[in-house]
């Protein structure tokens, strides 16, 4: 069954790496719903977010597959454990008059989104949080015209204590050279 | 302490530190300082026509030796001719390095003279790749590049050295520890209980078949392999790749699987209750259409890369890890098992289709490529070493060559790349000089890549090249005939004349058109000081029996026509 599945992913923080792991989505047919991409705690090490739909079989593969780039460190399907997921939208929405642009207002409140630049004609809000919750608002404003809408994608992090990449990453190991 | 060195000098020399021998490549601006270098070096360097030829080389090198081959261009065009190479050994998991000049590391990115991202291009066909900008940096990642191409699942790894890295210098650190990486797990090891699991199904199974693939001559397994089988009694059908992994005289070898899989292999691996599928990755041209493939069987994936498990069939059991391990764990565990009703019933379809086309064939001075397939195998005791390029002849040398040793028989597999046999030979050549070596090419492929002709002139290389010559693109025109109705668009083919063509390079060519000419053009061929290039006139529109057309279940063969009774004259 397809599901939406959020990966967690560590990576050297190396140049080529991001085209790497895209490159490996794109060639084996996936597509990607939002991806991002950060410095993390760790020097040298960055942290992907990857969204996309897959059931469980291409799940594993995918996971496998990463793991096959060698600049990976370490991937985390996150789907059925608990996790935390934020994603930031900037909305802007058409206010033709001041009733409406107070009502707009007040709606965007319910969902705890800022109003963050104010023209005559239009206000942009900003919003954090699931995807449903980015969507609800976006549901809502719609029917009074947005403007135009830039989403970041998400971010996740899971709810246990984080494990540390470096420590799982670094035993010694031998090669199989002849 | 050692001297300060050049980029170019410190490669050289981390290549014999690699254990390189020998290199294939050809020079070019952008690598100019490694080649000005290598006139210090103690590698041989054999200079190839064509950068394609230097990948392929390498890639039968790396076939035969077990090591790791090593392909050298310049930047640019020397760099993307090399591609068709690469991803001919990605394909089939060779361990290639591959060194590339790039640019100066100022002018990347200005499409400079011969300036192409090769590290961009060849991103989906290499294991990994590097861009070299950094003297102090090469060593290391020439060590580092080794050891991702032949650990784990193997592969081919590029390295693209800028050629103010190769020419400033620097106190190059040597180490002989273990390489370090923070990612890259490639070992995996299969589990207790998953290996109890397959013990069970191994031992309950009524009408069990191995799939031997790849995987096994790669990783060395096939003593395990055999008394694996010996212990449980149980058939060994091969791959492609997999041929010579068991040997084919075997009684337990039922020969090779697939689309053009002898009919008794196919039906019976539609018929198993068990497969026991050995490094091999279930690709489309052994399993025929996927949801008719086997459906009564469980399947054991034994198999190093997770990646393969479920990709095309789902496994009952995955056992991941080196296959020689995992048949090691599993001997002591299952029980001998006797499987006397199971192969009767195989030898009943042995015995309904067991008429080859060498049997069945008109025995009337015509030359058939099976004919030449099977004297060849003959004649040579079944010994040679052979490198196959691709097309209907590769398919008939997969039949009538038995092959009872391991990495004896050098083919492009995945890619299925024409034009890859006569490099690869010179490769599979260098690594194991006490073969006799045999090229069989038809006559389309081996115009691909001919130039390499005048290397095997220059390097002294004594290979034996049988070209089953035709007349068409042979694979193509029988899918023609077959599935287009006879419209032979594109496949008629004229070449030059062979013969003329070997001398024209100082070798020895020979033409035979009469199969009793066999034998005596391999004895001149044998005798010839060099490299002999046999040109077999065969039948023109011959087809490879039996057929699973694409798309097709495995068990939906296109048959020979007109079986006739098996007589023993070729036995």
């Amino acid at each position: 069954m397809m599901t939406l599945r959020t990966y967690i992913m560590h990576v050297e923080d190396l140049p080529g790496v991001l085209n790497r792991v895209t490159s490996l989505f794109r060639r084996r047919g996936y597509n990607i719903e939002s991806l991002t991409v950060g410095r993390t705690e760790n020097p040298g090490v960055s942290r992907m977010t990857i969204v996309m739909e897959a059931d469980d079989d291409a799940a594993r593969r995918i996971e496998a597959n990463l793991y096959k780039l060698v600049n990976v460190l370490k991937v985390e399907d996150t789907t059925r454990r608990p996790c935390v997921t934020r994603e930031l939208a900037l909305i802007k929405v058409r206010t033709s008059n001041q009733s409406q642009r107070a009502h707009v207002m007040q709606l965007a409140e319910v969902f705890r989104a800022r109003v963050i630049d104010v023209a005559p004609e239009a206000l942009i809000f900003e919003i954090t949080g699931t995807r449903d919750k980015i969507e609800g608002l976006a549901g809502v404003l719609a029917e009074y015209g947005i403007v135009e809408m830039v989403r970041t994608g998400a971010v996740a992090m899971l709810r246990s204590a984080p494990e540390q990449v470096n420590e799982i990453q670094e035993e010694p190991r031998a090669t199989s050279a002849a | 302490m050692s001297a300060p060195r050049t980029g170019a000098q410190i490669l050289w020399e981390a290549l014999a530190r690699e254990g390189v021998d020998v290199v294939f490549g050809y020079p070019g601006g952008a690598i100019m300082p490694a080649y000005d270098a290598l006139l210090d070096s103690s590698i041989r360097h054999v200079l190839v026509r064509h950068e394609q030829g230097a990948a392929h080389m390498a890639d039968g090198y790396a076939r035969v030796s077990g090591k790791v081959g090593v392909a050298i261009a310049t930047s640019g065009p020397g760099a993307t001719n090399l591609v068709t190479g690469i991803a001919t050994a990605m394909l089939d998991s060779v361990p290639l390095v591959c060194i590339t000049g790039q640019v100066t590391s100022r002018l990347i990115g200005t499409d400079a003279f011969q300036e192409t991202d090769i590290t961009g291009v060849t991103l989906p066909i290499t294991k990994h790749n590097y861009l070299v900008t950094k003297v102090d940096d090469i060593a290391k990642t020439i060590r580092e590049a080794f050891y991702v191409a032949r650990s784990g699942r193997p592969g081919p790894v590029l390295v693209d050295i800028t050629k103010d890295a190769q020419q400033a210098t620097t106190t190059p650190v040597w180490s002989s520890a273990p390489v370090r990486m923070r990612g890259y797990r490639p070992e995996h090891k299969a589990e207790l209980d998953d290996l109890a699991r397959a013990t069970e199904l191994i031992d309950r199974a009524k009408r069990p078949v191995i799939l031997a693939g790849h995987g096994i001559v790669k990783a060395e397994a096939s003593g395990e392999l055999r008394a694996f089988v010996e212990k449980t009694g149980i058939p060994v059908a091969s791959t492609l790749l997999g041929l010579g992994g068991f040997p084919a005289t075997h009684p337990l070898s039922l020969g090779m699987m697939g689309m053009h899989g002898e009919a008794w292999v196919n039906h019976a691996i539609q018929e198993a209750d068990l497969l026991i599928a050995l490094g091999m990755r279930f690709d489309d041209r052994v399993t025929g259409k996927l949801d008719t493939y086997a459906v009564n069987a469980k399947k054991i994936h034994c198999e190093l890369d997770p990646a393969e498990i479920n990709k095309n069939v789902r496994a009952d059991v995955a056992l991941v890890g080196d296959v020689k391990d995992t048949l090691e764990a599993l001997i002591p565990l299952v029980t001998r098992r006797d499987r006397a009703q199971w192969l009767q019933r195989i030898d009943e379809y042995k015995g309904d289709s067991a008429v080859r086309d060498i049997q069945t064939m008109p025995h009337d001075g015509r030359l058939f490529a099976a004919h030449v397939m099977h004297d060849l195998w003959r004649i040579t005791q079944g010994k040679a070493l052979v490198v196959t390029d691709v097309g209907q002849h590769q398919m008939w040398e997969a039949q009538y060559y038995k092959h009872d040793h391991p990495r004896k028989l050098v083919t492009s597999g995945g890619l299925g790349t024409m034009g890859f046999a006569l490099p690869a030979a010179i490769g599979a050549k260098l690594a194991s000089p006490d073969d006799e070596v045999w090229v069989i090419a038809g006559d389309g492929g081996f115009q691909m890549t001919a130039c390499e002709l005048s290397t095997i002139a220059q390097e002294g290389v004594k290979l034996h090249v049988a070209i089953i010559n035709n007349g068409y693109l042979g694979m193509v025109r029988q899918w023609q005939q077959f599935f287009y109705d006879g419209r032979y668009s594109a496949t008629p083919l004229k070449s030059p004349d062979f013969v003329k063509l070997a001398e024209a390079h100082g070798l020895t060519g020979i033409r035979v058109t009469k199969r009793d000419e066999i034998e005596g053009a391999v004895a001149r061929a044998r005798r010839a000081d060099g490299t002999c290039v046999i040109d077999f006139r065969v039948e023109q529109e011959d087809s490879v029996y039996p057929m699973v057309p694409a798309g097709a279940a495995l068990n939906e063969m296109i048959r020979r026509p007109n079986p006739i009774v098996e007589t023993a004259e070729d036995d």
